[in-house]
């Protein structure tokens, strides 16, 4: 089981910006450890956000993207209180979903 | 969510393994149509240039255009660990946004599909072994359109 | 509108203009261009999991009495947290020493969870196996002081020998090199790589400096308490390696804390 996510999501003139922030040390695979041995590539491969249901947003991750990702998006709609679900799966398996109430 | 729901992911976060997120939410009917998911792009994602990647994806032309497209980087980072990149399209029906870096050993970071009622902005963060140029990639009513901005690191973020 | 007003507006858009030509000629410095992409980095700080993660240890029993730390005093009172960052380093009578977070986080885990002093201050930071327990609940203290004013006393005796002596610190020079702190960061524009080195006895940047740390270091993928940084600094000045929470560290910590007064606490920070 992942860490938990940090998600703010706020509601300005009828839009939902959200923020995200994953806990997650996205090995490129190319580190070498103390010893000279490479570590093995674990990286976040998808990540999906749900409003009531419908995804607001489908990410797919690669290699590059940074330790602990960040995204921000935004969509049309939301409503103060309801929720938004983040989910999120890496190469290895492991898995996280975390939601955050609309402010 | 309704408890039913919870009960069901709840299950199915148990059920582990290497289910995508396909499998995961299509399984318990939390997307409306399992389509809406694309597969994990294991090609595209371990091209090791931008022709591989952009082959992989199924672009043949992607027409270069900077006033649709706002790419927004830094002009130096000081550690290419994080580098902020923001791609902001003004295009009709954006369904697909992309960010690669050219120099990375593999091109392509990220790939984010839009659905309706989203805005065709993204913020994130990539790696940056050392200087080079981030490409925004957005499909836009089936085509592909193109810009880039050089990012000047001055400490690489790759390691190793 | 008038002639006179006309000709107002006329002047200003000429001004404006020729002010907008001079400003894009004008060569943007690479300083402008790192506060550029540290003001991009800024939101999204993955200080943020520490800052969790040490309020999980702050509640949670531990050590040898099975305590937590919630009755620990760090200066405003049992248990109280909000705003203790911005009044530290201080005076403590129980201990009869001036102390900063860190070596009061230390008297806590001592006194009220029964952990050794000497096992504490033997890791006191970070590394890439292992996070530090006290950088954790540091991390999540100062957290609790974000947007308070900087308001550092150095009424009682105690404390204002401990900012003199650390002035005297900052700007005594020695070891191989012959350096001391204000060698790099007294005077403008020093500059190691490509970062300019804080003026620290410029009042602004004293204070942006200290209110920035704690820190996330981008380079370690780590957060990094002020001892650490001090630390560090110690280390570039090819001193000897400062015992954790020694005197000396506290006293420098103490004038630079003093020499931020006024300016409200912006950490943890996001530092490359
Ligand atoms: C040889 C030069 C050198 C000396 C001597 C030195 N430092 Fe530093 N100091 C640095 C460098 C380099 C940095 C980090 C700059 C960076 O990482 O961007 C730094 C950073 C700092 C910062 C944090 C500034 C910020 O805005 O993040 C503080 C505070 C500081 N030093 C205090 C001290 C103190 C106190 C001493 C004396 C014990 C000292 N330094 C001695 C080079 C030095």
């Amino acid at each position: 089981m992942g860490n938990p996510m940090k998600i703010r999501a706020g509601l300005k003139d009828g839009v939902t910006e959200v923020k995200i922030l994953m806990q997650h040390e996205m090995e490129t695979g190319l580190r070498k450890d103390g010893e000279g041995k490479l570590i093995p590539a674990w990286f976040i491969t998808e990540v999906l956000a749900q409003y009531k249901g419908k995804t607001v947003l489908d990410a797919q991750f690669g290699q590059s993207i940074s330790k602990n990702p960040y995204l921000l998006f935004r969509f049309k709609g939301g409503a103060v209180g309801e929720k938004v679900t983040v989910s999120w799966v890496d190469n290895k398996g492991d898995k996280r979903t975390d939601e955050a109430a609309i402010a | 969510m309704n408890m039913e729901v919870n009960l069901e992911r709840r299950n199915a976060l148990k059920a582990g393994g290497g289910l995508g997120l396909m499998a995961l939410f299509g399984a318990v009917g939390l997307l409306s149509s399992k389509a809406a998911l694309a597969e994990w792009n294991k090609t595209a994602f371990s091209a090791k240039t931008m022709d591989e990647a952009l082959a992989a994806m199924g672009v043949s032309t992607a027409e270069s255009n900077a006033i649709f497209i706002q790419l927004t980087v830094p002009e130096i980072a000081e550690n290419g660990s994080i580098v902020p990149v923001s791609v902001t399209s003004t295009f009709p029906n954006v369904e697909q946004i992309s960010i690669f870096v050219d120099k990375n050993p593999s091109v392509l970071a990220a790939q984010f599909n839009i659905p309706a009622g989203t805005e065709s902005m993204v913020t994130t963060r990539v790696k940056m072994g050392q200087t080079a140029n981030v490409v925004a990639l957005v499909k836009a009513d089936g085509k592909f359109y193109r810009t880039a901005k050089e990012v000047k690191v001055t400490a690489g973020g790759c390691g190793g | 509108m008038t002639t006179s007003n006309l000709m107002k507006v006329m002047l200003a858009l000429a001004l404006a203009t020729s002010f907008a030509a001079v400003a894009a000629e004008k060569e943007v410095s690479d300083s402008d261009r790192i506060a550029q992409y540290r003001d991009m980095i800024s939101d999204g700080n993955p200080a943020d999991f520490d800052e969790m993660a040490g309020e999980e240890l702050w509640k949670t029993a531990a050590g040898p009495s099975n305590a937590t730390l919630e009755k620990c005093d760090l200066g405003k009172g049992p248990g109280v947290v909000k705003g203790v960052y911005a009044i530290l380093p201080k005076y403590f009578k129980d201990t009869d020493k001036v102390q900063d977070l860190e070596s009061r986080l230390v008297t806590c885990m001592v006194t009220l969870q029964g952990f050794s002093e000497e096992e504490l201050v033997k890791k006191p930071f970070s590394t890439e196996q292992k996070k530090s327990d006290i950088t954790l609940l540091t991390t999540y203290v100062v957290g609790q002081s974000k947007g308070v004013k900087m308001n550092v006393s150095t009424k009682h005796p105690k404390e204002k020998e401990a900012y003199d002596l650390g002035k005297v610190i900052f700007n005594y020079r020695a070891g191989p090199y012959d350096f001391a702190c204000s060698t790099c960061h007294a005077t403008n524009s020093v500059r190691i790589r490509m970062q300019d080195l804080p003026n620290l006895n410029v009042k602004s940047n004293a204070q942006s400096a200290y209110t920035s740390w704690p820190a996330y270091r981008v380079s370690q993928g780590l957060t990094r308490s002020f001892q650490w940084r001090l630390n560090d600094c110690f280390r570039q000045q090819r001193f000897p390696e400062p015992k954790f929470i020694s005197e000396t560290t506290i006293d420098l910590t103490m004038f630079l804390a003093v020499s931020a007064n006024g300016a409200q606490y912006a950490g943890p920070g996001l530092k490359r």
